[in-house]
């Protein structure tokens, strides 16, 4: 009895910094409706600022004096972040948001190697709470009792803050109606910018909190953010005590899952987590959202399909690309095979995101499934390569049917959310079910028949699957289903006007993108001849949604050339430099703030403007540039 | 002998939120290729009556029902397939599609082809939906993006959408909200014309009384949620109780003042 005491007052403790953050995520959400995917990297950047100063700094002030100022410095960091990238970016669509403060992600991932290193950190521990409390014969840390009565009293304080200061009501109106309090003559700036900085001052605390308990490592920012999502997603966004009862829920479950699943301890949280959305699709303590707004200044020009002209230029560009082999190394034929796959991943996603207006944050799962599938089918069961490539995908297709189900319940940056921890999910099966997965070690061995084994035989399957692939895509956004999964995008309350089951439609976008995602891994699998967690992981997902949003969001064929620029992009780039991450991020951050409408859109663009400003005889010159479409 | 069931029938539908009573017992009919007119003051419960009737609010007690048939509780698609189009106040189009894509995707769920993955949508029905187009006044637009489109249009593009299913109830809420006088007038005779051609039953909310007087064959008075008064343009007009209701207060000013506040 005693052991699931302490077991509990352990999860109670995990609950205080998980909420810390997922609070902080909540305030900067009410207000700025931006949800802040660099929370978790604040998070870290906290844990790490509060490590130099705790050890620079002696006695119990030192230490505790550190955790306060570590939590400051990191929140002018975050005013500046506020200042110098998201006051550009408040209008633009929710998912350019998202990506921006991703792309901050994964540049502060590189810069704390840099900084710290890339080894484990083991911070002091906390002055005054060093020693353990007899229960009954379990040790209780004092310091996990020190957590327990924080996360309360910063409930409270946060209470006060925000119902007996005159900011903390601005911050209330704001939450409801940003333009009612901007146009009653409150500077919104500076109102954005105090409740950015409290929310990542939160973050910081809750990572500062964290080295008596825990070592401070570069991957702790995911890590915490998949919870806080989870988080939110529970409690429901916007609202801070749901932050708190739902950080309580989630970690007394991983506290107690421990004990129930030891190796996927993840799947209770999930069970929850999907019980909660169907009650509750908003969380337990959130409200419905209202519909996304319009975005002013992104207007999408109307699809067509190709002309035969345009087709036929398609048809000659594939050509071209199959005569590789007659002049390229095996390099750069392993390099055009690996392209070809992304092209693959890369349209299955555009298919939802742009067709769908379903921007998943986790669509590498069901790359990652397929690939996995493939493994399971070719070293378990032994069968040919193309049974496994017919049949592997069927995981990604499974996958995508359980999660998706409850995905579509929800849209916009919930969706994002949703995605993301799912994948996660996915990933941390992967990691953990060692017996059956292999762990991190993955599962090697996974080589192609001898009819596909030569580099240009790999390389002409690879080409031929996404050539399909991309036509049957294309084609089915022209089709009637095509048309009806636009109409959800664009009104969910037309379609169900007239008599359209937008969920239905949505779900099956849905298995239909995770599917073909999972043609594209089976054919990575056999191309590196293994499968690792990193098949499923985050920055797969991300690779995934820079690629789309590379192209051009708003375009058709946007996806083949975003897939094709950025994974070349990508495969020098990490030959030349160490520091991929910082860069990726870097021109993620860039593509959102200066080339919104990415490759494809900008070629449209030039070409619609040449054709109004030229006389009609020069239009057949603009005409390949806007056939890109 | 069995009579014909009217189009809608419409039994003591009632809803309260809280203590608040929305509306209360409200009965009425609906005969077909009749244009009946749903008036009162604001928070009379027309809108809650309307949602209820289009399914988008569940009733307490009472029911509705289409050609005999009990609609109540059923959801808003459910309801669109048994006959029924709708328009709503602010207009909901596909903004990223063109005018003829937006119909297509009625007729497309109209004749069940939703999860068709290989057919052609771009000449899926394109000639039922240009005649839509047409009859609405709409041709030459097809081929225009939805987003472009200035206001009234759209309110004609929502009526062809609405058409598309060959409805024998159209629901149109404050149809020519937020529209030039001019427009208003033409979107309504429109309407009435097509009523009348289709033998469609047309039931709609309005605040400006010209309209109403001039389009209504007959008209329905809620105030505070129950029903004060029924009958011809002509009777509404000198029924003692609604000149107090709504000339009580200024008629010219209601109308005006929510016009302010709609725009």
């Amino acid at each position: 009895m005693a052991f699931y005491v302490v077991q509990f007052l352990t999860g109670l403790a995990s609950a205080a910094s998980l909420f810390l953050v997922a609070s902080g995520l909540s305030i900067i959400f009410g207000v700025t409706r931006i949800v802040n995917f660099a929370h978790g990297a604040f998070y870290m950047i906290g844990a790490y600022v509060a490590f130099t100063l705790t050890e620079r700094l002696s006695g119990a002030f030192g230490f505790w004096g550190g955790i306060v100022v570590a939590a400051f410095a990191v929140a002018l960091i975050g005013v500046i972040v506020e200042m110098v990238l998201l006051r550009r970016i408040y209008h633009a669509p929710e998912l350019f948001q998202l990506l921006a403060t991703f792309g901050l992600t994964l540049m502060v991932e590189d810069l704390v190697v840099l900084i710290w290193g890339p080894d484990d950190l083991v911070g002091r521990r906390a002055p005054g709470f060093r020693g353990a409390i007899d229960f009954f014969g379990q040790n209780i840390p004092s310091y996990d009792l020190f957590l327990i009565v924080l996360g309360p009293v910063v409930l409270g304080i946060l209470w006060l803050l925000f119902q007996r200061t005159r900011w903390g009501v601005l911050v209330r109106a704001a939450t409801q109606d940003r333009d009612m309090v901007a146009a009653l003559g409150v500077n919104q700036k500076w109102l954005f910018t105090s409740v950015f900085a409290v929310g990542v001052f939160l973050a910081a605390l809750g990572g500062a909190l964290q080295i008596p308990r825990d070592a401070v490592h570069h991957a702790m920012d995911l890590r915490i953010i998949v919870e806080v999502f989870v988080v939110v997603v529970i409690g429901g966004l916007g609202s801070i005590i749901g932050a708190f009862v739902a950080a309580v829920l989630v970690s007394e479950l991983n506290a107690f899952g421990i004990l129930i699943f030891p190796k996927i301890s993840i799947i209770l949280v999930f069970l929850v987590m999907a019980a909660v959305l169907i009650v509750r699709p908003w969380g337990l303590f959130g409200k419905p959202e209202a519909p996304a707004r319009k975005t002013p200044g992104l207007t999408v020009n109307p699809w067509r399909p190709l002309t035969s002209n345009e087709r036929l230029a398609a048809l000659a560009a594939l050509v071209i690309a199959a005569t590789l082999p007659l002049f390229a190394g095996n390099y750069a034929l392993t390099v055009g095979s690996e392209i070809a796959i992304f092209v693959i991943f890369a349209v299955s996603l555009h298919f939802l995101m742009s067709v769908g207006g379903l921007a998943s944050f986790g669509h590498a799962a069901y790359f990652g499934l397929g690939a996995y599938g493939v493994a399971f089918l070719a070293k378990m069961a032994g069968l040919p390569m193309i049974v496994c490539l017919l049949l592997g995908p069927l995981l990604g297709c499974m996958g995508a049917a359980v999660f998706g189900f409850f995905a579509v319940q929800l849209s916009g940056v919930y969706f994002a959310m949703l995605t993301l921890a799912f994948a996660q999910i996915v990933w941390s099966i992967a990691f953990q079910w060692v017996s059956v997965t292999g762990g991190d070690n993955g599962i090697l061995g996974v080589w192609p028949s001898s009819w596909a084994a030569s580099p240009s035989h790999f390389y002409w399957i690879a080409l031929g699957v996404a050539a399909l692939v991309t036509i049957a895509l294309r084609a089915m956004v022209f089709s009637p289903f095509g048309y009806a999964l636009r109409a959800t995008r664009d009104s969910l309350l037309r379609t169900e006007a007239i008599g359209i089951n937008a969920k239905r439609i949505q779900w099956t976008a849905f298995v239909i993108a995770g599917t073909t995602a999972g043609i594209g891994g089976a054919l990575f699998a056999y191309l590196k001849g293994s499968v690792f967690p990193d098949n499923l992981g985050i920055s797969l997902s991300v690779d995934a949604l820079v690629m789309v949003l590379l192209g051009g969001v708003e375009t058709v064929s946007g996806a083949v050339i975003g897939a094709i620029v950025y994974k070349a992009l990508n495969i020098w780039l990490v030959s030349q430099t160490d520091l991929s991450k910082l860069v990726l991020g870097g021109f993620i951050v860039l593509i959102v703030v200066v080339f919104p409408k990415g490759i494809v859109g900008m070629l449209e663009m030039l070409a619609q403007r040449r054709k109004s400003t030229s006389p009609p005889g020069a239009t057949l010159l603009a005409k390949p540039m806007g056939s890109a479409e | 002998m069995s009579v014909a069931p009217p189009l809608l029938a419409v039994e003591g539908l009632t809803k309260s939120y809280g203590g608040i009573h929305a509306v209360r017992g409200v009965s009425f009919s609906l005969r077909a290729g009749e244009i009946l007119a749903l008036i009162g003051p604001n928070g009379a419960g027309k809108s809650t009556c309307f949602d209820m009737l289009n399914g988008q609010n569940r009733p307490d007690t009472g029911h509705v029902r289409l050609l005999g048939k009990d609609t109540t509780g059923k959801k808003p698609r459910e309801i669109w397939r048994m006959g029924v189009g709708r328009t709503f106040q602010i207009t909901a189009t596909f903004a990223t599609m063109t005018v003829r894509e937006n119909v297509q995707v009625a007729l497309i769920s109209h004749e069940k082809q939703l999860f068709n993955l290989w057919g052609s949508a771009p000449n899926f029905d394109r000639g039922e939906a240009g005649r839509l187009l047409e009859l609405v006044g709409m041709g030459g637009y097809a081929d225009r993006p939805c987003g472009e489109l200035a206001y009234g249009d759209l309110k004609r593009l929502e009526l062809a959408v609405a058409l598309a299913n060959q409805p024998k109830l159209l629901l149109m809420d404050e149809p020519t909200a937020g529209m030039a006088p001019r427009e208003r007038v033409e979107l309504m005779r429109l309407t009435a014309q097509i009523a009348r051609e289709k033998s469609i039953g047309v039931l709609f909310t309005e605040h400006d009384m010209d309209v109403v007087f001039e389009h209504a064959d007959r008209i329905i008075v809620l105030n505070r949620g129950t029903l004060i008064a029924e009958g011809s343009p002509a009777e509404v007009r000198g029924n003692p109780q609604v000149q107090a209701v709504y000339l009580g207060e200024g008629l010219l000013y209601d109308a005006q003042h929510r016009e302010g506040a709609s725009a």
